[in-house]
């Protein structure tokens, strides 16, 4: 029987939801890491069990913990779930929480500073990492999405970290500057069907891609417009808030950013908005269904600073056309006096038959849908804010 | 052997339940002590002062006998109550809300 598993990282602990292929009865683990931010959680394509997580806190810090059974257990690499950790064999040895910018002159290009707020210089510091993305094909090769903006990978199962320098060092590095969520960068989407090739977005400094695995990038923001910045067209500023792909098509990108839903037909090279009959097209998420290439969700909210649905409704927005043209779906949504809102890592397709659609508030409920998006109903309603939803199909 | 506390959240990654006993080599410090602990504990890396840096975390404070030690200088001479392990070292996580 095949069923599902959402991965869900709220604000003060992680929570585990599984259910049947029917999605209409659920189980909710209780809290994983209770009382850590815990940004995203994620499995590996290449092994369903293995699971990493990014746990944090503004006390103590980034911790990277990892379960091999599905998310029944978490140790942090290089210490085996059930060994003791307090001898001096087999202990960890914090290198699974160590995240260290590469100023080495062997990375080219030694970067110290991105701009602030107000345009002046500002040291890269490490905060947290906002998402993990596992190998495709490899359970143990896993990359990072950190704040201050760069990519991080392990080929070690998490145990230890390596910056992808080239990034930061591309020529750019020192013009990038911090949303008002900071300088993260959010989203790492690797193209199935070339190995070299994966795209990553910052915010606020944009969509950048990779064609020989990590080493060299380059801007792809052609076509993107902004007028928070003093040049709306510029190369680099834009705040992309999420970028999706279908990986049929790899080619084809979606992108909410902060103002406008964006399309790419050619991995980047170019961007046409399909914002169309949206309510606003400011957001946060945006996916695409797991069958139909040309099937893409949004969740509109309302802008400058008040980050909630329109008109107190909560309604995910649907494109079958590939975009410019949109239907609102309400079933089971509330429809009054709602004013949570949909992060950025928050929303996740299944690929069972019937494609689920799974989002998560900052209000705690988390929503699905086992029929692409025609009537929802929550899976859990008071779970602290919802930072990020993940979902396994399990076979 | 010196004694130190941890908030919960370091005592659930280092799984203690209660305070650390500690061997420290040489004058007893800040950085003595820290480097003791991390070095039983590398659990704790990162989580009380930084990988690279070994500066205190922001929202990490370190008091002993009544007085906020957060400032002073790493390689300053702890109290002799907590060289003789009269008093604990105690890491706290600051009130910050959260």
């Amino acid at each position: 029987m095949s069923g599902v598993r959402v991965l869900v990282g709220t604000r003060k602990g992680a929570f585990i939801l599984t259910s049947d292929g029917k999605r209409e009865k659920w189980e909710v683990s209780s809290p994983h890491f209770a009382g850590w931010e815990m940004y995203h959680l994620k499995g590996s394509p290449a092994d369903p069990n293995r699971l990493y997580a990014s746990q944090s806190s503004s006390w103590f810090g980034q911790i990277i913990q990892r379960s091999d059974d599905g998310g029944k257990t978490w140790h942090q690499p290089g210490t085996p779930p059930g060994e003791p950790t307090t001898t001096p064999d087999g202990m960890p040895k914090g290198e699974s929480n160590n995240f260290v910018y590469d100023t080495s002159p062997e990375s080219g290009k030694p970067l110290t500073t991105h701009q602030w707020y107000d345009g002046t210089a500002h040291p890269w510091e490490f905060k947290r990492v906002w998402h993990l993305e596992p190998s495709l094909t490899d359970p143990d090769t896993v990359y990072a999405g950190v704040e201050d903006a760069a990519l991080f990978r392990s080929t070690d199962g998490g145990k230890s970290w390596r910056e992808l320098a080239g990034l930061r060092g591309h020529g750019s590095g020192d013009k990038w500057a911090p949303g008002a969520g900071g300088m993260c960068l959010h989203t790492i989407l690797l193209d199935p069907s070339n190995q070299g090739r994966m795209f990553v977005a910052i915010s606020s400094a944009g969509t950048f891609r990779t064609d020989d695995g990590g080493k060299t990038w380059r801007p792809i923001n052609r076509g993107l417009h902004s007028l928070y910045i003093p040049d709306p067209t510029a190369e680099i500023g834009h705040c992309v808030h999420r970028i999706a792909m279908h990986r049929s098509r790899p080619d084809v990108l979606f992108m909410q950013k902060h103002w406008d839903v964006m399309r790419s037909d050619d991995a980047g090279e170019s961007w046409r908005e399909i914002s169309g009959n949206l309510p606003t097209d400011f957001g946060f998420a945006i996916d695409v269904h797991a069958h139909e290439p040309e099937t893409i969700y949004v969740v509109p909210i309302k802008s400058d600073s008040e980050h909630f649905p329109p008109d107190g409704k909560l309604r995910v927005y649907r494109s079958r056309s590939g975009g410019n043209e949109w239907e609102a779906l309400t079933k089971g949504l509330p429809q009054s006096d709602c004013y949570v809102n949909v992060l950025r890592d928050a929303m996740a397709v299944d690929s069972l038959d019937q494609c689920g659609v799974y989002f998560g508030t900052t209000g705690g409920q988390v929503y699905a849908s086992a029929n692409a998006g025609d009537n929802w109903a929550p899976i859990v309603r008071d779970l602290p804010a919802v930072v990020s939803v993940e979902v396994q199909t399990l076979a | 052997m010196i004694r130190v506390t941890l908030p919960a959240h370091l005592r659930k990654l280092a799984q203690v339940d209660s305070e650390v006993k500690l061997d420290v080599e040489g004058e007893v410090t800040q950085r003595s002590v820290l480097d003791a602990l991390e070095a039983r504990y590398p659990m704790l890396r990162g989580t009380i002062r930084d990988h690279t840096t070994k500066k205190r975390r922001a929202f990490v404070r370190f008091f002993a006998c009544g007085e906020d030690l957060s400032h002073e200088a790493p390689d300053a001479p702890l109290p002799q109550a907590v060289a003789t392990g009269a008093a604990p070292f105690m890491i706290v996580g600051a009130i910050a809300g959260g």
